[in-house]
């Protein structure tokens, strides 16, 4: 079974979002990527699905948040990564959830799941019933 | 403003330190509110002036007194609303964004005159100002939000001030997605998702200010500015229904823009902290209207509820920073 590694703001918009999905219930472990450098960097240890907010604008850098960066720029936290869920505003029009797409295409893992804000109990249940069905099969594939 | 109200400036003056942050999301959203800065002179609206003669009067009329409703709030938030925030801000900082906000809400009311000046006449613009003046539903929306703008609780000021900036606006903003949705005004379309792209990020910083003031509050007055926040979105959206109805019912659009308010709406809760209260199947947007606002907001990453059997591979994307170096 993989994980989960997520980035949240001091809005803590994502973090709510995960706290919803109830992934411990399903034994899919959640790990925060911490929000400064002075609280330390996270090195996984297993198969991860990442999920980050997509900081809005779009007429410039920055959609994925810095310490997200950071954390993909090791090069054994990124052979980790699995699949990337972003969460957005379509008031960013085109730049709507590009983190998304930004790490789906350098990492080359699939983009599994855009949401909104805060997300929708719809798009809690899909998450979470995506998440267990993409590690079961995954655990088959690599068995 | 209150009439009893005397002017209270500050006792001591202390200089903006931008090397001290007390909330490093200030600094976040003014580099964000800087690096998104635009004028409505970028935009060549007047490329839509054939465009604009192809629609109907009662087409043309819907959109005049959309752009004039528009034109309203941006006025109030530009000089009442995001100022009315200043004296609450708990940092310099927080208060350094707040002018940025108004000031970009002065340019937005700016916006829509270029707007007029570029399409409408001046005898169609003075009838459609004449129209919103007389409108009850703007009237009453302005009321609403200028009421508590004018209150003496700074969180509420806050709830009203996100209401405005990520609700009230959509039953206008509606409307140029609409035509951008059938290749009309389509440089119209480009400046309005420049405001709306700026509406988003006041409405997501307003309403973390509101939480961050939220969570030192106890249980109970937590309890009571919930309830407050929904009964003041049920009275802003009954209002917002029966304005909805008179723009854009000789169009027999109403209902359709009303699933567009309902989807805002939402938003406009969960950037206060709170979840959506409107339904899936109340909100379920037009997906012309919604692509015209976001061509990336279709279901193709929704890999978990397809088969399986192929998913998306995100385009490699153009905006790369230097530091994303693998």
């Amino acid at each position: 079974m993989g994980s989960l590694v997520y980035f949240s703001s001091v809005s803590e918009n994502t973090h709510r979002f995960v706290q919803r999905l109830g992934l411990d219930e399903l034994g899919i472990p959640t790990h925060r990527i911490p929000l400064r450098k002075s609280d330390g960097f996270l090195t996984v240890t297993e198969p991860y699905v990442l999920m980050v907010p997509t900081y809005g604008g779009g007429n410039e850098g920055g959609a994925v948040p810095r310490r997200v960066r950071e954390f993909l720029n090791d090069p054994h936290n990124r052979s980790l990564v699995r699949g990337v869920i972003a969460a957005g505003n379509t008031n960013f029009g085109a730049a709507y959830c590009i983190a998304g797409d930004i790490i789906s295409a350098k990492c080359q893992v699939p983009y599994l799941y855009a949401f909104e804000l805060l997300g929708t109990a719809e798009d809690a249940r899909r998450v979470r019933d995506g998440l267990g069905r993409f590690w079961q099969r995954q655990s088959l594939i690599s068995a | 403003m209150a009439p009893t109200g005397t002017l209270k400036l500050i006792d001591r003056v202390t200089a903006i330190n931008w090397n001290r942050l007390e909330d490093e999301k200030d600094l976040e959203v003014w580099d964000r509110l800087v690096g998104n800065f635009w004028l409505p002179e970028k935009v060549p609206v007047s490329n839509d002036i054939q465009s604009w003669h192809t629609l109907s009067e009662d087409e043309r009329l819907m959109t005049t007194r959309v752009f004039t409703g528009l034109t309203l709030l941006d006025t109030i938030q530009g000089t009442v609303g995001a100022v009315s925030l200043i004296p609450d801000a708990l940092t310099p900082h927080e208060e350094a964004v707040y002018t940025n906000i108004a000031f970009m809400e002065s340019v937005h009311a700016k916006s829509y005159s270029s707007i007029f000046s570029t399409l409408i006449s001046t005898k169609e613009i003075d009838d459609a100002f004449a129209w919103s003046e007389q409108n009850a539903n703007l009237q009453r929306k302005a009321e609403i939000v200028l009421e508590y703008y004018r209150g003496d609780d700074p969180l509420k000021r806050k709830v009203a001030s996100t209401m405005l900036e990520s609700f009230l606006f959509y039953s206008g903003f509606y409307a140029p997605m609409y035509w951008a949705s059938r290749a009309k005004l389509t440089n119209t379309a480009d400046l309005i998702r420049l405001i709306i792209r700026d509406e988003a990020v006041h409405g997501y910083y307003i309403g973390y200010k509101y939480q961050k003031g939220l969570a030192k509050l106890t249980q109970a007055e937590q309890d009571e500015l919930k309830a407050y926040t929904f009964d003041l979105l049920f009275e802003l959206y009954e209002n917002e229904v029966e304005y909805t109805e008179s723009l854009y019912g000789a169009l027999g659009l109403t209902e359709d823009v009303k699933k567009f308010l309902r989807y805002n709406a939402n938003k406009a809760l969960m950037n206060l902290g709170y979840e959506g209260l409107f339904p899936k199947d109340e909100t379920d947007v037009n997906p012309a209207i919604l692509a015209a606002l976001s061509p990336n907001a279709d279901e193709n990453h929704d890999f978990f509820s397809g088969s399986g059997s192929s998913y998306v591979i995100g385009k490699a994307v153009a905006t790369e920073d230097d530091d994303w170096d693998f």
